[in-house]
């Protein structure tokens, strides 16, 4: 009883752990795949782990004429997508936390960490402060239908939003996945994914030009320890997310018991899964140029629809 | 004797004192009393309701009053839970209204008809709901319709002319709404009355089965247009974004937190209880109009610049969320799903609850602002977040309830809204799977929106630097209304941490509307789970995991970073000196690409006039930018009907000459063409 009971906890910490720690390692690989694939020797995966280290060591800056929104932001944004981590089944289904994992839940704790740094980055007065919180909260505020519909149609199979429950669903019952309406939501899904944690073609991570800002804008008035939790915060979302995408899409692996081999198991698996997706993700990326920030919204409309014909095919399809 | 008899009691004496207070006593000593009666009316209300929520009832017909009808109250859950509401409200506004009179000159919200008005207009708020006749009801609909017209022209003589004439014409555009939303409700009222064959409401609800369908049709169409408009549901709101934002700060909060609660609570008490639901297409009627408004409404603010305006398009926005959730009632009650049915109206009244305690805490903040700097205008605020901290603290926390994100309170209501839909599609039929999933996208849409909405209206309006004098010299609200924000805040995060307290109420309300089916959700100050659907939250728990999350990444911060005193550096200027606060982004600014994605529906006008020098055309002397946001139902919807009446008008001057022959000639010929018509018709 005591061993099993151990279990649950430690896959929560364990899936927080292996998020905090594996989330510079995904970007750093992401990076050396594009590298690799223009040509460049690239810096190799451990770089933004060092370069983290190099920004917990400067000085603490405060800008002046920021305030509290300022300070707290990152901390939020880290927080967030901490507590996101241990929500998500991940690795396991059978934590003490996956009774609580709603899949809404997860998707307004994410905005959450959004929100912060949009207010941060009006905090500071700049203009490429206000520039960036205004075209993040944009995007955002148009990716919020796609990801709801898409939750929604992810939910009609399982007969609930809980994110545990619709993961072991799709376990035991593989043909709910390659279903129509799944597959349409989780392309729905992984649309809005690229357009919540910035990537191309939404924004570009890479670039400081202004006039194709949208997340770097807004945390342009960051330095040191404050940047290293900002960019730990990005590369955690991103891993999260594309956990999350990973766990509904492809959930095999994930424990469904509380069994210390299992959620081992699910741990490698959720790690070797997101290395996949971010290395695709990187490797369609060399292929795709920034769109137009007025174009973004056609791509989120294609997504929305996505997500819509997804509820109704589920609706008619398995429907009488 | 009963408890909500003593209170209902007492909520009348308050009021009757607070009045008299305030048209009697000299100026100083007025806003206090009458402040501190209202307050206590409020208090009143809110134990009376929490009483009706706790499972008590209450009856009273009292004929001799008012003859001939006389005065029925009756007083159920559902009454119940909009009394507690209303008087929350009202305890809060009133503290807080008594700081904020005592900033004001002899005119507008401090004088005399001002103070003596607003206790019957809290009285009105209150009792509303307790109404168990058709007279009572329509008696104090309609004291509540013309006292808060009389709170909005109180500022009509102060102020500069364009204030004043702006006052005016709000003035105008509410008087008119709100009467033709009488009419429709008296009609309505009155076919439902005849037609039931009495006017209590006891004798309403065993009427209205017999009455044939297209009668309860069209009472039901009647009275819910009527109560539409008073939720400023689009497209029957443009008094809404008029009045609300010329009213006084306190005004403003009682309105937009507690009256239009009242429009829900008139759909809810006439469509359910009274008239015992019915067919599908009455309750697509209320869900369409929510969508349509919760959508427009969050347009609407996303582009408004003007904070006071910019709320009360976020009130039609929520109230719209709220008809959502009570057409979705309706809907699944039609179809025979009691379970999703009376989960749909728990959520639509948790949203009103939710709504009521950010909104009114929303328009305080906002109305401290207007005191201490005059200005509404977000893009000449900025910079309060130093000048004003509790005021910026008590806005930021209803802010986060407005976004609907944890930990704030309004996640919970959308939460449950998602939920009762997302299980809502259990129900059978075409309707549910077209119409389910587009409602979660108006909701989500919204919820999206109503981020940006309150980032920009914090970030731009509080945050950063002054952007106008004014603004620069803000000073921070006297303690009453500092402590009457304080209570609103308190109600906010109770809402946001323990929703499951009301778990129990909201199920007796939902069965006082006739939707009884078990208890929808059981809740405790741990969580709450739904019945039957495998469903549960705790905010409690997301609340204290954020904070966990927060210190342990603050302890590993601080452990790791090697230097801890933090250096103070400049703003980056990209080398060309510091920028000034003109540089910063404003609200216009902020609301562009949102405004540019939404073109076709939002229609901006724009105007951009270059005047060249004299000598040569290409060297620009002076460029003229303007751009207006108008409302643009407004202005397709009532503007031509306003100017075809305004013609016929003119037109119709030419009949009289002033010929007083001519006008005993319209006599005669009236006369025998209505002889006419009667022999015809005989």
């Amino acid at each position: 009883m005591n061993a099993a009971g151990a279990v649950g906890p430690a896959a929560v910490a364990a899936q927080v752990a292996a998020v905090v720690a594996g989330a510079p390692l995904l970007a750093g690989l992401m990076r050396q795949v594009r590298a690799r694939l223009e040509g460049r020797a690239g810096p190799g995966i451990a770089q933004p782990w060092r370069d983290l280290r190099k920004l917990m060591r400067k000085e603490p800056i405060t800008p002046v004429g920021t305030g509290p929104a300022f300070r707290t932001a990152p901390l939020l944004l880290v927080a967030s997508t901490a507590v996101v981590a241990a929500l998500m089944p991940l690795a396991s289904t059978a934590t003490p936390a996956g009774v609580r994992s709603d899949l809404i839940l997860v998707v307004a704790l994410l905005a959450l960490g959004t929100v912060a740094l949009a207010l941060a980055g009006l905090d500071t007065g700049t203009a490429f402060g206000g520039m960036g919180a205004s075209r993040e909260m944009t995007v955002a505020a148009l990716v919020e239908p796609t990801i709801l519909l898409a939750v929604f149609a992810l939910s009609i199979p399982a007969g609930s939003t809980n994110l545990a429950a619709i993961v072991s669903g799709g376990i035991h019952d593989s043909a709910r996945l390659a279903s129509p309406a799944g597959l349409l939501a989780t392309a729905a899904l992984a649309v809005a994914v690229l357009a919540e944690t910035g990537r191309l073609p939404v924004d570009n991570p890479a670039t400081h030009l202004e006039l194709t800002m949208v997340h770097e804008a807004m945390v342009l008035e960051y330095a040191g320890p404050d940047l290293a939790l900002v960019e730990l915060g990005a590369h955690m979302r991103l891993t999260v997310l594309l956990g999350l995408l990973a766990s509904l899409a492809a959930p095999w692996g994930i424990a469904t018991t509380a069994s210390a081999a299992a959620v081992a198991l699910g741990l490698v698996l959720f790690a070797v899964k997101v290395a996949l997706l971010g290395a695709a993700l990187a490797a369609a990326e060399v292929f795709w140029a920034k769109l137009r920030l007025f174009r973004i919204p056609e791509l989120l409309a294609g997504s929305f629809l996505l997500a819509l014909l997804a509820v109704t095919a589920s609706y008619f399809l398995t429907g009488e | 004797m009963n408890v909500i008899a003593t209170a209902t009691v007492t909520v009348a004496g308050l009021a009757a004192a607070a009045a008299l207070a305030g048209a009697a006593l000299p100026p100083r000593a007025r806003a206090v009393t009458a402040g501190v009666c209202t307050a206590a009316l409020g208090a009143a209300a809110l134990a009376a309701g929490t009483a009706a929520l706790g499972g008590r009832r209450w009856s009273a017909s009292l004929p001799g009053l008012l003859p001939p009808a006389g005065i029925h109250l009756a007083v159920d859950a559902l009454s119940g839970l909009f009394m507690a509401v209303g008087g929350a409200v009202v305890l809060a506004v009133a503290v807080y209204g008594i700081g904020y009179a005592a900033g004001h000159g002899p005119h507008g919200i401090a004088s005399r008809g001002a103070q003596a008005v607003l206790p019957v207009f809290a009285l009105a708020l209150v009792l509303v709901p307790a109404a168990a006749s058709v007279s009572t009801f329509l008696l104090l609909w309609e004291t509540m319709a013309l006292t808060s017209l009389l709170l909005v022209l109180a500022g009509h003589r102060a102020g500069s002319p364009a204030r004043q004439a702006a006052v005016r014409a709000a003035g105008i555009w509410y008087a008119a709404m709100t009467h033709l939303g009488f009419v429709l409700l008296l009609a309505g009222l009155a076919l439902f009355a005849a037609g039931a064959g009495g006017e209590t409401f006891a004798a309403l609800r065993a009427g209205a089965a017999g009455m044939p369908p297209l009668a309860r049709g069209a009472v039901f169409t009647l009275v819910a247009a009527a109560c539409a408009s008073k939720a400023g549901a689009v497209p029957l709101h443009p008094w809404l974004p008029r009045a609300h934002p010329e009213a006084p700060g306190n005004v403003s909060a009682l309105m937009s937190a507690a009256m239009v609660n009242l429009g829900v609570y008139g759909i809810v008490r006439t469509g359910f209880d009274l008239l015992g639901g019915g067919p599908r297409w009455w309750w697509l009627l209320v869900l369409g109009a929510g969508a349509l408004s919760a959508v427009y409404g969050v347009l609407q603010a996303a582009v408004a610049s003007d904070l006071k305006r910019l709320l009360s398009y976020s009130t039609s926005e929520n109230l719209g969320l709220a008809l959502v959730g009570v057409g979705a009632a309706g809907l699944f009650h039609a179809t025979g799903n009691r379970a999703a049915a009376s989960l749909a109206l728990a959520a639509a009244l948790l949203h009103i609850v939710n709504h009521a305690a950010f909104k009114a805490l929303l328009f305080c903040a906002a109305g401290s602002v207007l005191r201490a700097t005059g200005v509404r205008d977000l893009d000449r605020m900025g910079g309060l977040r130093a000048r004003m901290p509790a005021t910026t603290a008590f806005f930021a926390v209803a802010a986060l309830g407005a976004v609907a994100l944890p930990p704030g309170n309004g996640f919970f209501g959308e939460w449950l809204l998602l939920q009762s839909m997302i299980h809502g599609l259990a129900v059978p039929g075409v309707f549910t799977a077209i119409v389910l999933p587009l409602a979660v996208a108006v909701i989500a849409l919204s919820a999206g929106l109503a981020a940006a909405v309150f980032v920009k209206a914090l970030g731009v309006g509080f945050f950063a630097r002054p952007r106008s004098a004014p603004a620069a010299e803000a000073a921070e609200s006297p303690p009453t209304m500092l402590a009457g924000m304080g209570l609103l805040a308190a109600a906010c995060a109770a809402l946001a941490l323990v929703p499951g307290l009301l778990g129990d109420g909201l199920s007796r309300a939902v069965a006082a509307a006739g939707l009884a089916d078990g208890r929808p959700l059981t809740g405790g100050a741990l969580g709450v789970r739904l019945d039957r659907l495998a469903a549960s939250l705790s905010p409690l728990w997301v609340a204290c995991a954020l904070t966990a999350a927060l210190a342990a990444v603050s302890a590993l911060t601080r452990l790791t970073a090697r230097r801890r005193r933090r250096g103070n550096a400049r703003l980056w200027d990209c080398g060309g000196g510091a920028p000034t606060a003109r540089m910063s982004y404003t609200a216009t600014s902020f609301a562009e690409p949102l405004q540019r994605v939404f073109d076709d529906v939002l229609a901006p006008e724009q105007d951009v006039n270059v005047t060249p020098i004299s000598e040569s055309a290409y060297l620009v002397e002076r460029v003229r930018y303007q751009r207006r946001v108008p409302d643009r139902i407004e202005h397709r919807l009532y503007r031509p009907f306003l100017d075809t009446v305004t013609g016929l008008g003119r037109a119709s001057r030419r009949l009289a000459s002033g010929s007083v022959h001519l006008y005993l000639g319209y006599g005669f010929f009236g006369l025998v063409a209505l002889l006419l018509a009667l022999a015809v018709g005989a």
